[in-house]
């Protein structure tokens, strides 16, 4: 690179080109004559992430080169670090997010480094913390940073860093509370009755609040005591004696059958008396019962429609009940109005997502609540996937292919449903791939080395006619075999050969809307590293995307067959994924089977690498329907001999993978970011 | 084997037995908690003849339950624990070099075919393809076993039974059962027992009293749910047993737990320290 600084036209021809602005009709004029006072190093450096930035959004880099433009000067070697904080709160929160994390960077920065040797943050403890809960009873919980520690009931806001006490063990340890005591509020029923009749009696609705908080905290201490006592012993360390002012309410609490309406009695109690302020117990978070209880609302009317759906087909009133004899649904029994359903027979019986659900409403509501066992009866129903409305198709060329899709509750085929187009997938930046390559140049190393010692485990072949070494076995053999008048086998050798895998591999990338932004980034990376590896390890493979808009629109795009080598062209096509439409994934993985069927190897892999359920356009594939299309496309890839695996960056995925692909046959990956890494290490576990 | 030579005919012999099959005459009954109706199922399919499979999660008691079903039928006991090098010759037999003489080795198969006993095939896909046909002609109607190298044809006696096991939950696509092996065998479906049952188990066989056992299958069911989120397969009750029995002699709960289970299921950084925090929670 030539260290001649660029010239503010330059500066603004090259931004322009990265961040489209004549067509936003934006100007980069004032930046790039901020920038052009920089040395060309920096003035490179804010290129380079405002490239990055603009592929999640167009706006992200344009703030960033703006906000770049005054402050890169001031920043120097902690530029990078500065754009990697603000990139990080956009994938959290958003533009503005962004901004305030940026224009705030300085601060956090000073105040981190008067952070005590001690204290620990939250990135650090998260993988630990997430694992943790997921293993406790309960619906998932999401994990996220936050100003203050609080929980909706689904996802959990944990502080950035704790540093209350000296040592990092002890703030972990703070950490492990605090999340504990939010996941009790959701699996112990602090949000099952409503609190504001007994905190508008309170003359300072925080200062009741922080009562609230503190009484709930000591309930949940003793529903934590029954279920993980030595959990509990720990809060209860680390916290110190509760106040003797509450010494009553403590006993009252602990008992097992308490429940929130307690902790709203001794509130009330705690009101009367006029308490002041709240002691400070380092594990206590905020309570938000309106956001919570916002949030439960919602989650239990969705639930409710998916218990009494299920229960509509368990007992034939679905919705098509009533359209029975104008359509060609199967004819569906007659039954009773009034016939509440025995909720332990029923449950068993129940598809996994209800039955989730059912678990989840138990949580909400200590029992199935009656009115979710009542089937709604054809009447009642109110369709949650909206109605079919047909979409002509806007497409002159013909399709290059039609393929059946199964309709569940016709228990038929839909024929020649889809209309498939196949086609080259555009080209992308194909320094993109280099700058991949060299960012991940050791992991690719590493990966390679494994890879290539899987390959060269040339085993020794045992009894060949002709090989470096004698196998003893077999002259033992042999000359028993003489000895006792037998033709002695003239196989006496042992021949050290590479041992044939004889495997195709088809990957199926999902290039639906949802993955744009990180995901989007996270699968061609993944792809780069996974196209290193299977190079060294010799694997026969296929790379094709996956997209579309409604039946009449399905596309898939050719990124490498089995055929093409892994060269610039391959390389640009994979730069050049990107996030388009829809996931109707039945059809994807009905074409792409096809394609690996005619592979001439002993063992087939489909890979999908997605973040989501099967999703379409307007139509019903969104719900139970496309899964169980998809389910039944991979059956049929079963069926010829094709065995199928899913990684995927949907959180909520093992709700319902285990029905797709089966229990063992598919990851989730709890973070995008970590799908690179972890990419080459499930390959390599799913076919060693 | 020896590394002297044999002097005489009946020291090779005597060499040769050692090396033999060993049959398992089962004294004792093992301990097995029955979850379901496998006992009812095992003893009809021994009665009709029926090779039986056991698919299962590790450490769920599958072992045990052909262990205890050996005694129960009162037959002897062969196990093969199943690797990728085991060759035909290996469960079949071969022919041995003592001195100057060869010598018929009958292999387990064999030797469990010829005695009427029980054959234990332990997580047969980790056999060679090739190896498993083998098993073939055993278990249809011909339920006989050719022995090409002394052209020999030996019928199996009513009372030999054949019984596989295997880990459904294994990902590797190399490593599946082919149909034409599936079909032949009567399936019981092994899992984790319920909490209350595995923690009885756990009491049993580990020597701890109920409470601990108690807090030792919460800890197991604990792990279980971190499957596929950090761990490829949670503790299965072998794992829990063995924590209590370094508990029963005296050590600290959660060096216990650590030690047995903990450190056997994951080495990634993250998921060994959640399991750190959930021994600690349990105890």
């Amino acid at each position: 690179m030539s260290e001649r600084k660029l010239f503010a036209h330059e500066l603004e021809a090259r931004l322009d080109e990265l961040l489209l602005l004549s067509l936003r009709q934006r100007s980069a004029e004032e930046p790039a004559a901020l920038l052009e006072a920089l040395p060309r190093q920096m003035q490179e450096r804010v290129l380079h992430w405002a490239g990055v930035a603009a592929q999640t959004s167009d706006d992200l880099g344009w703030l960033i080169v703006s906000l770049a433009a005054v402050k890169a000067a001031s920043l120097g070697e902690d530029f990078d670090d500065w754009v990697r904080a603000g990139l990080d709160a956009y994938d959290r929160s958003g533009l503005a997010a962004t901004r305030k994390a940026l224009n705030d960077f300085a601060e956090v920065r000073r105040s981190s480094e008067q952070r005590s040797p001690g204290s620990v943050s939250f990135a650090a403890i998260e993988g630990r913390l997430s694992r943790f809960l997921h293993a406790l009873d309960g619906r998932p919980l999401k994990l996220v940073s936050g100003k203050t520690a609080w929980t909706d009931t689904e996802t959990l806001w944990l502080p950035e860093r704790l540093d209350l006490a000296d040592d990092a063990a002890e703030n972990r340890l703070i950490y492990k509370a605090t999340a504990a005591l939010l996941w009790a509020q959701t699996r112990y029923g602090t949000f099952n009755l409503d609190p504001e009749a007994e905190l508008e009696l309170w003359p300072d609705r925080g200062r009741g609040l922080a009562w609230f908080a503190v009484v709930e905290a000591m309930r949940l201490e003793a529903c934590i005591a029954l279920e993980l006592p030595g959990l509990a012993l720990d809060i209860a360390r680390l916290r110190g004696p509760w106040p003797p002012a509450l010494d009553a309410a403590a006993e009252k609490l602990a008992r097992p059958e308490a429940t929130v309406a307690d902790s709203l009695d001794c509130l009330a109690e705690l009101r009367r008396v006029g308490a002041g302020d709240t002691p400070n117990f380092p594990h206590v978070g905020a309570l938000d019962p309106v956001a919570a209880r916002r949030v439960r609302a919602a989650r239990i009317t969705r639930e409710m429609a998916i218990m009494r759906r299920a229960l509509n087909v368990l007992r034939g009133t679905g919705p098509d009940g009533a359209a029975a004899d104008k359509s060609d649904y199967p004819p569906l029994a007659a039954e009773g109005e009034t016939q509440v359903v025995d909720p332990q027979f029923e449950l068993l019986s129940l598809p996994p997502p209800a039955r989730e659900a059912a678990k989840s409403l138990m949580q909400d509501f200590g029992e199935i609540p009656p009115e979710a066992l009542h089937p709604a009866g054809p009447g009642a129903w109110q369709p949650v996937d909206g109605v079919d409305t047909p979409i002509t198709a806007s497409c002159t060329t013909p399709p290059d292919a039609f393929y059946d899709e199964w309709d569940y509750r016709r228990a038929a085929w839909r024929h020649d449903w889809c209309h498939l187009y196949e086609m080259e997938a555009p080209p992308g930046d194909h320094e993109w791939v280099d700058e991949v390559r060299q960012r991940h140049a050791h992991l690719i190393r590493s990966i390679r080395r494994r890879f290539e010692a899987l390959r060269g485990e040339d085993k020794p072949q045992k009894r060949q006619f002709d090989g470096e070494e004698i196998d003893l076995d077999a002259q033992v053999d042999a000359r028993a075999d003489r000895k006792s008048g037998a033709a002695p086998s003239p196989r006496l050798f042992i021949h050290r050969r590479r041992v044939e895998r004889s495997l195709a591999v088809m990957f199926m990338v999902d290039m639906s809307g949802s993955t744009k932004g990180w995901v989007n980034d996270a699968e061609r990376e993944s792809l780069v590293l996974l196209c290193e590896a299977i190079e060294a390890l010799g694997d026969s493979y296929a790379i094709y995307g996956f997209s579309g808009w409604t039946r009449t629109h399905c596309d898939i795009y050719r990124i490498k067959r089995f055929g093409d080598r892994y060269d610039a062209g391959t390389r640009s096509r994979i730069a050049g994924i990107e996030a388009r439409d829809y996931t109707r994934m039945g059809v994807a993985v009905r074409h792409l089977s096809g394609l690996l069927a005619r592979q001439n190897t002993r063992h087939k892999l489909l890979v999908t690498l997605s973040d989501g359920r099967p999703d379409d356009y307007g139509d019903e594939y969104r719900g139970r329907y496309g899964i169980e299309d998809t389910r039944r496309a991979l059956l049929e890839a079963r069926e010829k001999g094709i065995r199928s695996y899913c990684v995927t960056i949907d959180r909520h995925g093992a709700d319902y993978l285990p029905q797709l692909y089966g229990p063992a046959h598919y990851s989730v990956i709890d973070d995008a970011k970590k799908l690179p890494q972890k990419i080459a290490e499930i390959y390599r576990k799913l076919t060693g | 084997m020896n590394p002297a030579k044999p002097s005489s005919r009946a020291d090779v012999r005597a060499d040769i037995r050692d090396l033999a099959t060993p049959l398992v005459h089962l004294a004792s009954e093992p301990y097995y908690h029955a979850t379901g109706d496998e006992l009812a199922v095992f003893e009809a399919a021994a009665r009709s003849c029926l090779p039986v499979m056991l698919k299962g999660p590790t450490g769920c008691g599958k072992t045990r339950f052909v262990e205890h079903m050996a005694w129960r039928l009162q037959r002897p006991l062969v196990t093969v624990a199943c690797h990728d090098d085991l060759t035909t010759a290996d469960l079949v037999g071969r022919y041995l070099i003592v001195g100057d003489e060869t010598v018929w080795m009958d292999g387990p198969l064999v030797a469990a075919v010829r005695a009427g006993a029980i054959c234990y095939l332990d997580e047969i896909v980790e056999a060679r393809k090739d190896t498993t046909v083998v098993i073939h002609p055993l278990t249809d109607s011909r339920r006989a076993l050719p022995v090409e190298k002394r052209g020999e044809y030996i019928e199996a006696p009513p009372d030999f039974m054949l019984v596989i096991s295997y880990n459904p939950g294994y990902q590797s696509v190399l490593k599946e059962m082919k149909p034409s092996t599936r079909q032949r065998f009567v399936a019981l479906d092994f899992d984790y027992p319920e909490a209350e049952v595995e923690a009885r188990i756990v009491a049993h066989e580990g020597g701890v009293d109920d409470a601990t056992a108690k807090k030792l299958v919460k800890l197991g069911s604990l792990t279980r749910k971190l499957k596929g989120a950090g761990l490829d397969e949670g503790a299965g009750t072998r794992l829990l047993v063995h924590a209590a029995q370094l508990i029963a002699v005296g050590m600290a709960p959660e060096i216990a737990c650590t030690a047995a289970i903990a450190r056997p299921l994951a080495d990634e950084a993250d998921t060994r320290n959640a399991l750190d925090d959930l021994i600690t929670a349990v105890f």
